[in-house]
């Protein structure tokens, strides 16, 4: 009997959520497989255009796993296998026809731990233009990776060193140059797998302070483990245990009435 | 007595004495290098001089020099080089990148067991395959020799070398939308160049020290000689003639051959370490 209502309350959330705006990410029915271990059961959520969507929930909770379905980054893990339907402006992802190298260039994806390539500044942020083959002259080329960096609040910390070394940068910058980079190729979705979370305080509020700035422009799926983060920086949450979708809700509902009882152990740190 | 105080003592004396022990092994690796090159340098640098580098071999007692020997090791290696390389950079790139199946890890199997062959088998087969046929010594079976020592090893280390770099790298270019083959020419391969050019490295510095395939392959030469369907000098295969001979004046020219070989090994070696150095 309580079960049945916490359906019908989410189900309610999750309507509201989607009337709210127009669904730029729709997962239908969603499981995924880790060879034989399940690690995803029956994922259904939208995703409105230009908010941010928290992740959260225990490690291995699948939180990662789901983010990495939206982009197919799990393609490369070997033995991987995806059920369901994730659509993403109405169009399967999985389907067989989708180019992947296309969807990537659309739904970019910001790692954990900042992954600058061995090249100089302005080399990075250039790869996904030059790969992509998205500009047509030097001069267009320098200015989309100005651009770049001026959206990830990097520029005039390395504008005077374009040509040095990625790797010389401090551990927050290589984050927001990380940052810099996907933007650089223009995509409408970004993906941030746990962004801040191997940085210092400061540079953590930074990237967050981009965040809020990136969407404007963007539709952002972030994934964090500090609930501070979820709270300070998105729209909307979605609380993960064991593989399961447990709850999502604005965050503001989340955090001060959540529906379910087990997003409110979690929350508040009561679990033992 | 203090609790403790023994065991501390203890300890400190076997950090001290392990320490000690480690230095001194290392110190006679290093002695025993040592030793030898001062001892080739000592033998060989009497008889260098510029007629013994550009001069062609002469009868004893007329002087003559090591010039086609010198020219043909380096064609050698250039040969064997130009085969061998892209060859064993290529393998190894399927093997870190695609190699994870039945076929990948036979190939690895097999090339782990071809880098253990003989180099003496490697000419043997080297000259049934390719001497018998033209019925000649020549150029190209000794480049085709060498590229056969060198492939194994630049394979393994290339495959190594790559699977160092991190997967988040790949993961990064990836989710650029770099299609795979870009990601491992664009990213991947730069990030391993210089692991890979060591790898490299050790093929042609493995190789230039060889002297049984040779004798099979390309045979020697007492002529500069600038065609690759004829035998061809080489500095190892001097060296051995001339340490073999009962003559003091060859045995000379063959030490100051082996001092010149081992300083082309040494340029060889700062030269790519200069062209593939870490810049990012």
């Amino acid at each position: 009997m309580e079960m049945s209502i916490a359906v019908e309350r989410r189900r309610e959330a999750e309507e509201s959520l989607a009337e709210a705006s127009a669904s730029k990410i729709k997962i239908r029915a969603l499981n995924f497989f880790y060879g034989r271990t399940q690690a995803l059961y029956n994922i259904v959520m939208d995703i409105p255009e230009r908010v941010v969507m928290a992740f959260i929930g225990p490690s291995g909770c699948g939180k990662s796993t789901l983010l990495r379905t939206l982009n197919r980054m799990n393609d490369t893990i070997h033995g991987t296998r995806v059920e369901g339907r994730v659509e993403i402006d109405g169009r399967d992802i999985y389907a067989p026809d989708t180019d992947v190298v296309e969807l990537r260039r659309k739904v970019g994806m910001v790692f954990q731990k900042s992954n600058p390539f061995p090249k100089s500044i302005f080399d990075n942020v250039a790869y996904g233009l030059r790969i992509n083959r998205l500009t047509e002259s030097k001069a267009e080329l320098q200015e989309r990776v100005e651009e770049a960096l001026t959206d990830a609040a990097l520029w005039p910390e390395v504008k005077d060193r374009l040509k040095s070394s990625a790797l010389g940068l401090s551990g927050g910058q290589q984050q927001r140059l990380c940052i810099a980079r996907a933007l650089a190729v223009k995509p409408e979705v970004l993906l941030m797998d746990e962004p801040a979370s191997a940085l210092d305080p400061i540079a953590t509020q930074k990237i967050e302070e981009l965040v809020v700035e990136l969407k404007k422009q963007y539709t952002i799926v972030i994934v964090t483990h500090n609930m501070q983060q979820a709270a300070r920086v998105s729209d909307r949450t979605a609380f993960f245990w064991l593989g399961k979708l447990i709850e999502v809700n604005t965050t503001e509902r989340m955090f001060t009435n959540p529906d379910e009882k087990l997003t409110e152990d979690y929350i508040t740190g009561r679990f033992g | 007595m203090m609790r403790g105080t023994r065991p501390k003592n203890i300890r400190r004396w076997t950090s001290a004495v392990m320490t000690t022990a480690t230095a001194v092994c290392a110190l006679v690796a290093v002695t025993v290098l040592v030793i030898i090159l001062g001892y080739i340098a000592w033998q060989g640098i009497s008889s260098i001089n510029l007629q013994f580098l550009i001069d062609t071999p002469k009868p004893v007692g007329e002087g003559g020099g090591i010039g086609n020997a010198i020219l043909g090791t380096l064609i050698l290696l250039g040969l064997g080089s130009v085969m061998g390389l892209p060859l064993g950079i290529a393998g190894g790139i399927y093997l870190s990148e695609f190699g994870d199946n039945w076929f990948g890890r036979t190939v690895r199997f097999v090339t782990d067991t071809l880098t253990g062959v003989p180099s003496i088998v490697i000419g043997i087969f080297v000259y049934t395959l390719i001497v018998l046929r033209m019925k000649q010594f020549s150029t190209i079976a000794g480049g085709v020799a060498l590229a056969l020592i060198m492939i194994p090893i630049v394979m393994r280390t290339t495959e190594e070398m790559i699977r160092l770099v991190p997967t988040s790298l790949r993961e990064g270019a990836l989710a650029l939308g770099a299609p795979q083959w870009r990601v491992t020419m664009g990213v991947v391969l730069p990030a391993a160049s210089s692991g890979i050019a060591t790898g490299c490295m050790l093929a042609i510095a493995r190789v230039s020290g060889e002297t049984a395939p040779l004798l099979f392959t390309a045979f020697g030469s007492r002529f500069f000689n600038w065609h690759l369907d004829e035998p061809m000098a080489s500095l190892t295969v001097q060296i051995y003639n001339y340490a073999i001979s009962p003559y003091d004046e060859w045995h000379a020219q063959a030490w100051a051959a082996t001092l010149v070989l081992m300083t082309l090994i040494l340029a060889i070696n700062i030269t790519v370490r200069f062209f593939t150095r870490k810049r990012f």
